[in-house]
């Protein structure tokens, strides 16, 4: 389904991804990077007709912490704002549908996480289904290695291929200035397993803003506006003994409505925090051999949670932004084990 | 480019009540939607999209509930959005779904908010931490009674308005069999005679702490030519923010409230609020926000709102009913709260409020605010179509 309006991705920021930002407050992390956002498109806070955020409450330990992040933004005058608590790249969902209404030309995107303060592994069981599940305290890496386990068992992958996603990842990783996790890094021992430390995303602090504007603003504050030719997300059932852990029918769903199976794709950034769930995702969205996959290094590199699934539709867009590719496809996810998932697809004016 | 038009047509809620201990929060939110599907003689296969809403995850203790209530919400296949903008959050998430329609993405969507208040302790998860609040507030009251007094100081008005809102709210809610207080022995001077908690807030001045959801169905103009009920159709609604404390903030008029409320009238075409508005739903969860609300809203000018109130315009037989259903006063499950005004807007200009339902209510405002008087989402509905 074509979008009723063009809409593009003007301007991308992020921080340095980082174990931990003990020094900072959530608001002072993300501060510089609304600002390199704003300065890029030399807009001010009073240009920006819609503003949208993602986070959650639950890494912060405290109800409404997005609220102190908005007296940062600078809500003065009052502006239309938004929040959801989720991935920030869901916050850029909503904000691409308030662009597509009309009422909004332009929209600022922001997220943030810090998982440094608390063990992010225990926080993420307060996900799971209060009554059956979350009383166990299954952890994410626990779960994660689940889907591995039924992965390895179906023939579709093995321990060694693995290694090699982990691998290629990083080494992508040294070229990004941004990442946590970089260059050679050795697979070390099982945390759970199948998965060994290498399978899995280190544990980060770090934010994230973009700017969407639509039609000829788009084309004003951007040299190479990477426009959204189509964006779409998709939910699973909750319980795990439901699915099939090998396969991620939201994602195929999304992508197929997002447009991506039109044409094929040069650049795919998908948020896998797990070698595994590149497995997975890569036959989801049928990406060819040749599709460059995550060379930001994606989230076994840096994977703050919330802001993720939003640094891989920036990277996607500064992409064609710089003239590096001119059709990507760029992925979220939330949830354990691949539930919910978001596709974008984005594309440069033909040159 | 033009919006596509956006129509109402199924409203569900629960009895809302302090403890809903026979039904899971899957249980609690399945109930309403359900009512919402009901009224709209939809079924689940009909909807595209559910977009969800509630306030702080601390209240019941589930980080990001939506992955869990995926199931239960018949999600599974579709998108689902969980927006969070605290007390507002009831109006903003029907905003949010109401783009959904409006920008073309989907033709019929589930819009619900909930809160399941018995699962936890909401006052503990109002209390933030030092550093990240000064200390002495004790919760929301706390927060709202010195604002209250310096409407009272700014206007003059007399100390016994707050006990006339939340008399008559307490009544109209004996109308509303899904409201949570039915005081059935409810007197003016019952009320005026209640502990004071936070000066000059009473008892019977706060809302209750409830268990509760609320759903609706929205949908496109093809789908509300198919509706078995008249819809409601929008004709305006808006979002807006400011930050919670700084110099020149209006704690007791915010401007953020203001401008909200101009973006609506100006979209629905409304020049004078309090001639061409028929009724409101806003959102009051202590008394005193009555008379303070009708003047950021723009039905009376500042310094005379506490007038209407008194006058009794306010009241269900007035010329300008407030809260019909009873309001936060007597309902109060925090992330359906504001849902719930939105949804009593519908209801009543679809004709089906039952017993307390305002005769010839043509044009409805639904009002909503959270964090400290920070964040409001409004939407105003009408019986007719949007003209353009």
């Amino acid at each position: 389904m074509r979008p009723i309006r063009d809409v593009a991705v003007v301007a991308f920021g992020q921080t340095d991804h980082r174990r931990s930002s003990d020094e900072l407050s959530e608001v002072e992390m993300l501060m510089p990077v609304l600002h390199e956002v704003l300065d890029r498109t030399g807009l001010k806070t009073s240009d920006i007709d819609f503003t949208c955020s993602g986070s959650t409450d639950y890494l912060a330990g405290r109800a409404f912490s997005f609220t102190m992040a908005l007296d940062g933004v600078g809500a003065w005058p009052p502006i239309s704002e938004s929040h959801v608590e989720m991935d920030g790249a869901w916050a850029l969902y909503e904000a691409w549908t308030k662009l597509l209404t009309g009422d909004a030309d332009t929209a600022l995107v922001y997220a943030y996480g810090k998982s440094s303060p608390g063990s992010v592994r225990d926080v993420l069981t307060r996900q799971l289904d209060p009554y059956y599940v979350a009383p166990l305290w299954p952890d994410s890496v626990a779960l994660a290695a689940l889907q591995a386990r039924a992965l390895i068992d179906a023939g579709d992958t093995d321990e060694h291929a693995l290694a090699g996603v982990a691998s290629r990842s990083r080494t992508s990783a040294a070229a990004n200035s941004h990442a946590q996790l970089r260059g050679s890094v050795t697979q070390g021992d099982y945390v759970v397993r199948p998965l060994r430390a290498g399978d899995c995303p280190p544990v980060g602090d770090g934010a994230a803003a973009v700017i969407l504007a639509a039609g000829e603003r788009a084309r004003e504050l951007c040299e190479r506006p990477a426009w959204i030719r189509g964006i779409d997300h998709r939910i699973e059932a909750h319980g795990l003994g439901v699915r099939d852990l090998t396969d991620s029918p939201s994602a195929r769903l999304a992508a197929e409505r997002a447009g991506a199976f039109e044409r094929p794709v040069e650049t795919a950034e998908l948020h896998a925090p797990f070698t595994s769930q590149e497995v997975v995702l890569r036959k989801a969205l049928r990406l060819a051999d040749d599709v460059d996959v995550n060379p930001s290094g994606g989230a076994l590199a840096a994977n703050p949670v919330m802001v993720a699934g939003l640094v891989r539709i920036g990277e996607a867009a500064a992409r064609i932004h710089r003239g590096t590719s001119d059709r990507a496809l760029a992925h979220a996810t939330s949830g354990p084990c691949l539930q919910q998932n978001l596709v974008a697809v984005l594309e440069g004016d033909p040159r | 480019m033009s919006k596509e038009p956006v129509a109402v047509v199924g409203v569900g809620q629960t009895k809302h009540v302090a403890a809903r201990r026979d039904v899971s929060i899957a249980g609690l939110v399945r109930e309403a939607a359900r009512r919402a599907l009901d009224d709209a003689e939809l079924t689940w296969s009909d909807v595209d999209a559910v977009v969800i809403g509630k306030a702080p995850d601390f209240f019941e203790g589930v980080m990001m509930p939506e992955l869990y209530l995926a199931d239960a919400l018949g999600a599974v296949g579709k998108p689902m959005l969980r927006v969070h903008t605290a007390g507002s959050v009831g109006g903003s998430t029907a905003l949010v779904a109401t783009n959904l329609v409006a920008g073309r993405v989907h033709g019929t969507v589930l819009t619900l908010a909930y809160e399941k208040q018995s699962e936890s302790n909401a006052m503990w998860g109002l209390s933030l931490p030092i550093p990240f609040q000064q200390p002495l507030l004790a919760g929301a009251g706390g927060f709202f009674a010195p604002h209250v007094r310096a409407y009272m100081r700014r206007t003059g008005a007399p100390d016994t308005v707050g006990s006339l809102v939340a008399y008559k709210d307490r009544r109209n809610a004996l109308k509303n069999p899904y409201a949570h207080l039915h005081e059935h022995d409810i007197t003016l001077e019952k009320v005026q005679a209640s502990p004071m908690l936070w000066d000059p807030i009473r008892y019977s001045e706060t809302c209750p702490s409830s268990d509760g959801a609320c759903a609706m169905i929205l949908t496109d103009r093809a789908g509300a030519a198919r509706s078995p009920r008249p819809p409601a159709w929008l004709h305006g609604g808006a979002m807006r923010s400011e930050p919670t404390l700084f110099a020149g903030k209006d704690c007791v008029s915010p401007r953020a409230g203001k401008d909200c409320a101009a973006d609506v009238y100006r979209q629905a075409g409304i020049t004078d609020p309090r001639r061409d508005i028929d009724a409101v739903e806003m959102y009051v969860p202590f008394s005193w926000y009555e008379p303070m609300w009708l003047e950021n809203l723009g039905f009376a000018d500042e310094g005379e709102g506490w007038k209407l109130t008194e006058s009794g315009v306010t009241e269900l037989d007035g010329d300008l009913p407030v809260n019909m259903s009873g309001g936060v006063l007597s309902t109060n499950p925090i992330g359906a709260s504001g849902m719930i005004r939105f949804a009593e807007a519908a209801l009543q200009v679809r004709g089906q409020a039952g017993e307390h339902q305002v005769e010839g209510a043509r044009r409805v405002l639904g009002h909503a605010y959270g964090g400290g008087s920070q964040f409001f989402s409004m939407w105003l509905v009408g019986a007719e179509p949007p003209s353009s």
